[in-house]
């Protein structure tokens, strides 16, 4: 198929990607999901993972940590918290991101925080953990 | 009359203030294009998020049940001010006009029976309303150690102050930085946000129907707070510019100042020397002719 769609992929600090795209697969809170071009629109939450992109040029793959996506048919664009190219991950960074994730779930058990803060961050701790046994760097 | 020695060091002196002006500014125009650069990359994100939330916030607004961060806590009796400014002076009117904007806004709010408390980012804005609005300080976040302003710090200041909003220490929050339009130009702003209010542009709202997962009113309370964060942190940013525009012309000033003052000391410096040698000439003849 060489049908394409607009993807954007930016942090609040940069813009880290903006190429055409066949296929998006995104790490949604409620499962992974697919992007392809005509997707109905859709708005999803992140969970740390990994964002695959699939383009004419080639794949790339990006480590997110939350955020969003916002799939409008003919674009994509996923707003990351934190957004970090494969490529340049390395065993070292994922283990300050467990550690700081740990952090997290630790100070929010402590102070006892309401929201169901205490479960998110125990959540994000443990799909930070799987995501780095899942890279196996 | 200043003896010619005297007007030596001084011309001296003020040379090497020249020089440390002249030095500040090329630092500043430096810093200032990486600012600049800063905030334009942070643009795209902060323009969609608002495209999305104000959708979003359109669709659930209404509703009882939308969260507290969007709706309000239903009373706007506590304020609490967000200063945010640099650390450093030396850069002309930028502190004081921030400084300036948030005094008039707690006198504002004061003289209709508010409750006004004040959070400085920033020692130069702390410093400045120290005097007016000292006893409602409720914090202070200090940014010297950062020689970059990330996005994680403007988590931090977002978590402070939502930490603060669930406690229900205040009804309203509202941000002051100063808005970087050009080198010369920057506008002190109050920006409110809490509760949060989104502005769709022209024509980006309208358009497809979309899914929610999970659903809209969870996506909602998902994002307010990352909002608030995006919001400091686009405010930090522009600040950080406008703090550099601002002390680039200002040094420019000084070293302008200091080179006209160097000219008239010259001159005066020149002069005196031409009068010593007059009046030794006129002593060496009157003295000649007496004989």
């Amino acid at each position: 198929m060489a049908q394409t769609m607009q993807f954007d992929l930016v942090s609040p600090e940069r813009a880290l990607a903006s190429l055409q795209a066949s296929a998006v697969q995104i790490p949604g809170s409620e499962g992974d999901m697919t992007a392809m071009p005509q997707h109905a629109p859709t708005i999803t939450t992140l969970r740390p993972g990994v964002l695959k992109v699939e383009s004419p040029e080639g794949n790339s793959e990006y480590l997110v940590t939350g955020g969003f996506a916002e799939i409008a048919g003919d674009s994509l664009s996923v707003l990351a918290e934190r957004a970090i190219p494969m490529a340049e991950m390395t065993r070292d960074q994922m283990n300050t991101l467990i550690e700081e994730a740990r952090e997290m779930y630790k100070t929010a058990k402590e102070e006892d925080q309401p929201h169901g803060l205490v479960e998110d961050a125990a959540k994000l701790l443990a799909d930070m953990e799987a995501l780095g046994t899942h890279m196996s760097l | 009359m200043p003896s010619l020695k005297d007007l030596k060091t001084r011309i001296e002196s003020v040379k090497s203030t020249r020089k440390i002006t002249k030095a500040m500014q090329m630092v500043a125009a430096a810093k200032l294009r990486r600012a600049q650069e800063a905030a334009e990359d942070s643009r795209p994100y902060a323009k969609r998020f608002n495209a999305v939330m104000a959708g979003l916030a359109a669709s659930v607004g209404g509703s009882e049940s939308a969260p507290k961060l969007l709706r309000g806590t239903g009373s706007d009796q506590t304020h609490l001010l967000v200063v945010m400014t640099a650390e450093r002076g030396l850069c002309g009117g930028f502190n004081s006009n921030i400084a300036k904007l948030a005094r008039h806004k707690a006198a504002e709010l004061k003289a209709a029976g508010k409750t006004v408390k004040v959070l400085t980012v920033g020692k130069k804005g702390r410093d400045a309303l120290k005097r007016d609005l000292g006893s409602d300080f409720v914090g202070h976040v200090d940014l010297s150690e950062f020689k970059r302003i990330g996005y994680a710090n403007a988590q931090e200041i977002a978590k402070d102050i939502l930490t603060r909003f669930d406690a229900g220490e205040f009804d309203v929050a509202t941000i002051f930085y100063s808005e970087f339009v050009n080198v010369v130009t920057q506008i002190p702003t109050a920006q409110q946000i809490i509760p949060a209010s989104f502005e769709a542009e022209e024509g980006e709202s309208s358009g497809a129907v979309y899914d929610y997962e999970p659903g809209e009113e969870q996506i909602l309370a998902d994002l307010l707070p990352r909002g608030v964060a995006t919001q400091i942190f686009s405010g930090l940013l522009e600040n950080g510019a406008s703090e550099q525009g601002a002390r680039m012309s200002a040094m420019d000033n000084a070293t302008r100042n200091a080179g006209e003052m160097i000219d008239k000391l010259t001159i005066e410096f020149n002069r005196s020397r031409q009068a010593v040698i007059t009046n030794e000439l006129i002593e060496i003849i009157s003295g000649a002719e007496a004989l």
